[in-house]
């Protein structure tokens, strides 16, 4: 094997701690660097032009293939149907997944949490007596850490999706789990490029895309073991699905011995038709395409008559807090996601911090969702702030999760958890005032007369608040006052019931 | 408990709590957020099947044979691939031979194969066949890494298909059918042949015709095959041949 590009050892912008555990410490640590990152990308106007223009592209395609739906919202229904009915009946659906794969000739292996998966991995990949590992992107693999355990046992894993690659270069996670490199400019990649592989530099995408590619060749037919992910479980057929644009996939799959995949058991669909629904409408909210270049089905490792294929084929189920997501019906409906990436892109908060800024192994909206179900809801429910709540997310979700509500009620969730007791003062307080007319009007005036002292005085709570936004004027006379002598039409020409209300 | 059990025990657990039915809002078209069904559905007893639902919203895959070429040529050509209608094998070989040369192909793979096999026979350049007598003999268990270098110097890929898929301009090969997992994928140009009986409508005809054809025991590998292999990574610009073929021509015969 060809001097392995050894990911540097830069620290990981993922904040991220195993499974379910994570202390207090890193509950404080996510928050904190969430906000100072926020801060910094946010000032990073060249950068967010940048993101902007990459995903510019991506509306239009979309929505130019959107358009050849008969109906775009009836699919959604039906592509929410496939799913729902799949993670409803989830433990029938993984029984017969596994019965009908090792009846393939494959082998399936379960895994409760990520230790777990990385033990089984690690496992396969000794008994095969590997040397040289490829990789096809899998974002479960980035949420187990998969190669810093095989790295640490001294194997080369080489990532080979071309987005992928160019992160393990650049020792980092992928910063949109669709498009992991979309934060990076060509020069960055040629430098690269030119220090990892000894290449000429160049601005063309087209060499650049083609320098990994010759790069990658030979890693192809040396491997031993190939991993790859997957985005659906077949139950009817025993059949992982597997979706990808470069033919890396494929690749991974084809030329190694051995076959490992590593999914999530909520990836499951009943049948092989739910993809004839599932994989175009994945494609064209993901990418803009009528159907992912190559969308591959494997039942198993090559069979008797055919002329190539893996010798062995490996299936790790991993649960890792998913079960934990079913086990609430309010949120269960967030496991029909199929990664897709489409709230990510039309997300105002991801577009303006960036995908680092979440330290998760899932960006954006649905990362936002997940992630404090799968890693303890004290820590991460400052993601569940990080949304405006204007459901573009929910809106451009192809199997209709009910993205914005479920940050809601991660918001409550996190406050029954650990009542904010200035907070709930605070409302009481304004209840209790609030139900006495009296002393409202006169709050009312003391308000409107000392708000420009309270901006002065930058009190922890207003701080936040007016740091970027302006806070406007005090009106000189309070709403009711207005009201009351406002020269309404209606009011004038007396339109109004016995209450005073306006007819 | 061993892990499966214990991951299946949680999750029968956490679905004795029944949740809401699936999201059915289309119909009232008015609001935004989505609202879950009212009325939770029994499990495990769904009125429609998904794909019943949706077959009449998906895009269209045409209704005519006729219809069906048109649509099947026109997505082809906006996904970069090549199309080519010809009407006798000769007319098919002359094409091949002809790109061949321009192209100054060395060696091209092949698979036994009714239409390739005919088509390929007197190809100005080396042929390299990846399955049959002398590949079915060699140990099963190894696809040694010789063999993968043969393929991997190829100039192209020649296989057949097992269906061509309107809606999408999809083609579907297997491992079973199609020269096995690489022959469509390593080499830098495939070359698909096929014939007009093997375009379907939609995805969903596809998987029929898969059934149809091999029943319960699917080959190992299915793939759609949607226009050259494509990488959008590098500043969202499409780039095409990331690590598959740069080129797909697709001649149909007949
Ligand atoms: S939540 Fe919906 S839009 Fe977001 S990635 Fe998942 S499927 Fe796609």
């Amino acid at each position: 094997m060809p001097p392995h590009p050894s990911p540097t050892a830069t620290p990981r912008p993922d904040h991220s701690v195993d499974s379910a555990g994570g202390t207090e410490a890193s509950a404080h640590g996510a928050k904190k660097r969430f906000l100072h990152d926020a801060r910094e990308y946010v000032r990073d106007t060249d950068h967010r032009a940048f993101l902007r223009r990459a995903l510019a592209g991506y509306y239009t395609t979309r929505d130019g293939q959107k358009a050849r739906y008969r109906d775009w919202e009836h699919a959604r229904d039906a592509a929410n149907l496939a799913k729902w009915n799949a993670v409803n009946r989830l433990d029938e659906m993984l029984v017969r997944f596994a019965d009908r794969f090792e009846a393939g000739g494959g082998k399936v292996h379960w895994a409760r949490d990520a230790a777990e998966a990385r033990t089984i991995i690690l496992e396969i990949v000794r008994a095969a007596g590997a040397k040289a590992i490829i990789k096809s992107k899998c974002m479960t693999t980035e949420e187990i850490h998969l190669n810093d355990a095989l790295e640490a046992e001294g194997y080369g894993v080489v990532e080979s999706d071309l987005g992928e690659f160019i992160q393990q270069l650049r020792g980092e996670p992928p910063f949109h789990f669709v498009f992991p490199c979309m934060h990076v400019r060509r020069g960055e990649i040629s430098k690269l490029f030119e220090e990892h592989l000894g290449s000429a530099p160049t601005e063309s995408p087209e060499e650049l895309t083609m320098i990994a590619r010759r790069y990658m060749r030979r890693l192809y037919v040396e491997a031993d073991v190939g991993i790859t992910g997957a985005n659906f479980l077949v139950a009817e057929t025993g059949q992982i699905s597997i979706t990808e644009n470069e033919g890396n996939a494929r690749l991974t799959a084809a030329l190694p011995r051995v076959h490992v995949a590593l999914a999530g058991i909520e990836k499951c669909v009943e049948r092989l038709d739910d993809l004839a629904v599932l994989l175009p409408m994945l494609a064209t909210a993901g990418t803009g395409q009528p159907l992912t270049c190559y969308n591959t089905l494997y039942g198993g490792p090559r069979a008797e008559d055919e002329c190539d294929g893996p010798r062995e084929m490996h299936v790790v189920l991993l649960d890792n807090g998913r079960a934990a997501i079913l086990a609430d019906p309010e949120q269960r409906d967030s496991l029909q996601c199929i990664r897709c990436g489409a709230c990510l892109n039309v997300c105002p908060i991801f577009k303006n911090v960036g995908g680092f800024t979440y330290g998760t192994t899932y960006q954006g909206p649905i990362g936002s969702v997940i992630t404090p179900h799968l890693r303890g809801l004290g820590d991460w429910n400052h993601l569940s702030q990080a949304s405006s709540l204007c459901g573009a997310c929910t809106d451009a979700c192809p199997v209709r999760i009910d993205i914005h509500h479920h940050l809601l009620h991660n918001r409550r969730n996190a406050v029954r958890a650990v009542p904010n007791r200035l907070e709930r003062m605070g409302h009481r307080m304004f209840a209790a005032v609030a139900a006495r007319p009296q002393l409202f009007a006169a709050g009312g005036a003391v308000f409107r007369r000392s708000l420009w002292l309270l901006k002065k005085l930058r009190l922890p709570l207003l701080r936040d608040w007016i740091a970027s936004r302006d806070l406007p004027g005090a009106p000189a006379r309070s709403f009711r006052d207005q009201w009351r002598h406002r020269a309404s039409p209606a009011v004038a020409r007396g339109r109004t019931d016995a209450d005073g209300r306006l007819q | 408990m061993n892990a499966r059990d214990a991951i299946l025990a949680r999750v029968r657990e956490a679905l004795t709590v029944p949740g809401p039915g699936p999201h059915q809002r289309a119909g009232e078209m008015s609001g935004h957020g989505a609202a879950p069904h009212p009325q939770p559905l029994p499990l495990g007893n769904l009125p429609v099947l998904a794909l019943e639902a949706a077959r009449p919203w998906l895009p269209d895959g045409g209704a005519t044979p006729a219809e069906r070429l048109a649509l099947l040529a026109d997505n082809l050509g906006k996904l970069k691939a090549v199309f080519h209608r010809v009407p006798t094998i000769h007319a098919a070989q002359d094409l091949l031979f002809s790109i061949a040369r321009e192209r100054d192909w060395k060696r091209v793979a092949w698979h036994a194969h009714p239409l390739v096999e005919p088509i390929l026979s007197g190809i100005p350049c080396a042929t390299h066949r990846v399955d049959g007598a002398a590949a079915m003999t060699a140990d099963p268990a190894t696809y040694s890494s010789l063999r993968k270098d043969a393929l991997e110097a190829c100039d192209a890929g020649i296989t057949g298909c097992d269906a061509l898929i309107a809606q999408t301009g999809s083609v579907l090969v297997s491992s079973a059918t199609c020269g096995g997992r690489s022959l469509s994928v390593l080499p830098p140009v495939h070359v698909v042949v096929a014939t007009p009986e093997q375009i379907v409508a939609t995805l969903a005809d596809a998987f029929d015709a898969l059934r149809e054809r091999h029943g319960e025991a699917l080959p190992s590998m299915l793939s759609f095959i949607t226009g050259p292999s494509r990488t959008g990574d590098i500043e969202r610009i499409l780039v095409l041949g990331a690590h598959g073929p740069k080129e797909l021509f697709v001649i149909l015969v007949g």
